[in-house]
């Protein structure tokens, strides 16, 4: 994000704190899918998904005010649709979660090796992206997607910043390892 | 490579190869960019490893950009929920640093320019003319107010004050010959006053922004004539 853009979120802050709705439906317009995309890597569910958009957008126009611009306002964005995420799984039934922990099982021991026979690298990166465990899941895409720095990973996920390095790290590991179970060598480890 | 694959199977990450995933996706500052340069530019190892890490990073991003966006249901329960609450009557609870964030957000860059501009001049004229006084009157010794009503033309004799709160509370303060700028801008800034003039006899009248009746004003004036730097100071009309 260009600091111009930054600069224009925290404009449309301050008029949301004010009560301007037009002021909300841009800064909707620029940052739904992008949390939406967060939430949904997350809770693995669309329509809890759309949900937290809907809950996360709520909380900004209530707290609006006391947005201090310490951090982007995506950074806060974020860290609001990790809290309510997380707070969407703990809901979540035992059932439910054994439902949706069955369908991944099912996609990682299916795709991958499809992938690998039509030698497609690159789907069975995607698929073991998608195995990963929650807080691997979630600091990758911090991370590559949503182009956050250590700093602002540390600020979303409240651990400190060598944890976020390390835990990356661990992911990392962990991406090379589901790769070389479904038989792709990439140099690494 | 197989001490490579021991050092990653039984290590932590060096400083450096922590940092290969930020550096993937250009998001590190510019001195650890270069250190990173530097780095994969020696080891032909780290620059495997890298390799591997810019495919995840490219294949992260379109596993994101996969999912599709939301439907308008969304938006929907967000504004049916925003038009469920209270409505807000007034600027509230916004911090400071926001409204002013907010305030020169919206100004075009022409116009901070412009802005900063008279903000700097406002506060080199006043800077000057304090300069200009200080150094016409700096024999450092003592005198009594000088001060003549009859030297400003229409100026009032009387100094009866009222005593309901006066919104044009002044008083006559002669810095010392070392004052500096510097302290003189603080004390301005501690009691909230501005320069409005200045007189023949090295007096410079301040205005103080809030008002105030005669006894707040004579007590702001006791502590004027105790600041440091300050000569004298008189109530004034």
């Amino acid at each position: 994000m260009s600091p111009a853009q930054a600069t224009a979120d925290e404009a449309l802050i301050a008029r949301i704190a004010q009560g301007d709705r037009l002021a909300m439906q841009v800064l909707y317009g620029r940052h739904h899918v992008r949390v939406f995309r967060f939430g949904l890597r997350l809770v693995k569910n669309e329509q809890i998904a759309e949900d937290l958009i809907s809950e996360v957008f709520l909380d900004v126009w209530r707290q609006a005010g006391k947005f201090e611009g310490r951090s982007a306002v995506s950074t806060w964005l974020l860290a609001i649709t990790r809290f309510k995420a997380l707070s969407a799984l703990r809901r979540r039934t035992d059932g439910e979660l054994d439902e949706d922990v069955s369908n991944a099982i099912e996609d990682t021991s299916d795709d991958p090796e499809v992938a690998i026979q039509k030698k497609d690298i690159s789907a069975a990166l995607r698929k073991c992206l998608t195995s990963l465990s929650p807080d691997h899941r979630e600091i990758v895409d911090l991370v590559y997607y949503h182009e956050k720095s250590v700093e602002e990973v540390a600020e979303i996920i409240g651990i400190p910043r060598n944890t976020v390095k390390t835990r990356l790290f661990y992911a990392r590991k962990k991406l090379a390892e589901l790769l070389q179970a479904a038989g792709v060598e990439r140099g690494w480890p | 490579m197989m001490a490579m694959r021991k050092k990653v199977q039984t290590d932590a990450p060096d400083e450096i190869e922590a940092l290969l995933p930020w550096h993937a996706a250009g998001t590190l500052s510019a001195r650890d960019a270069r250190r990173v340069d530097e780095a994969l530019a020696r080891d032909p190892d780290l620059a495997r490893q890298y390799a591997a890490i810019r495919e995840e990073y490219s294949e992260t991003i379109l596993l994101n950009e996969s999912l599709g966006a939301p439907s308008s249901r969304a938006m929907q329960k967000l504004f049916a929920a925003i038009d469920a609450e209270p409505a807000r009557s007034r600027p509230s609870s916004i911090s400071l640093s926001t409204r002013v964030v907010g305030f020169f957000a919206r100004l075009s860059p022409r116009t901070l320019a412009v802005a900063a501009a008279v903000a700097v001049l406002a506060l080199l004229l006043q800077a000057g003319v304090i300069g200009v006084v200080l150094m016409k009157h700096d024999s450092g010794s003592f005198q009594t107010a000088s001060y003549r009503p009859a030297d400003r033309q229409g100026a009032s004799t009387s100094f009866t004050r009222s005593l309901e709160p006066d919104s044009t509370a002044r008083a006559l303060v002669r810095f010392k010959p070392d004052a500096r700028m510097s302290d003189i801008a603080a004390l301005l800034e501690s009691y909230q006053a501005t320069i409005v003039e200045s007189t023949s006899g090295g007096m410079f009248q301040l205005q103080f922004n809030r008002p105030m009746s005669k006894e707040e004003v004579a007590g702001v004036v006791a502590k004027l004539q105790n600041e440091p730097i300050v000569g004298l100071a008189v109530a004034s009309q």
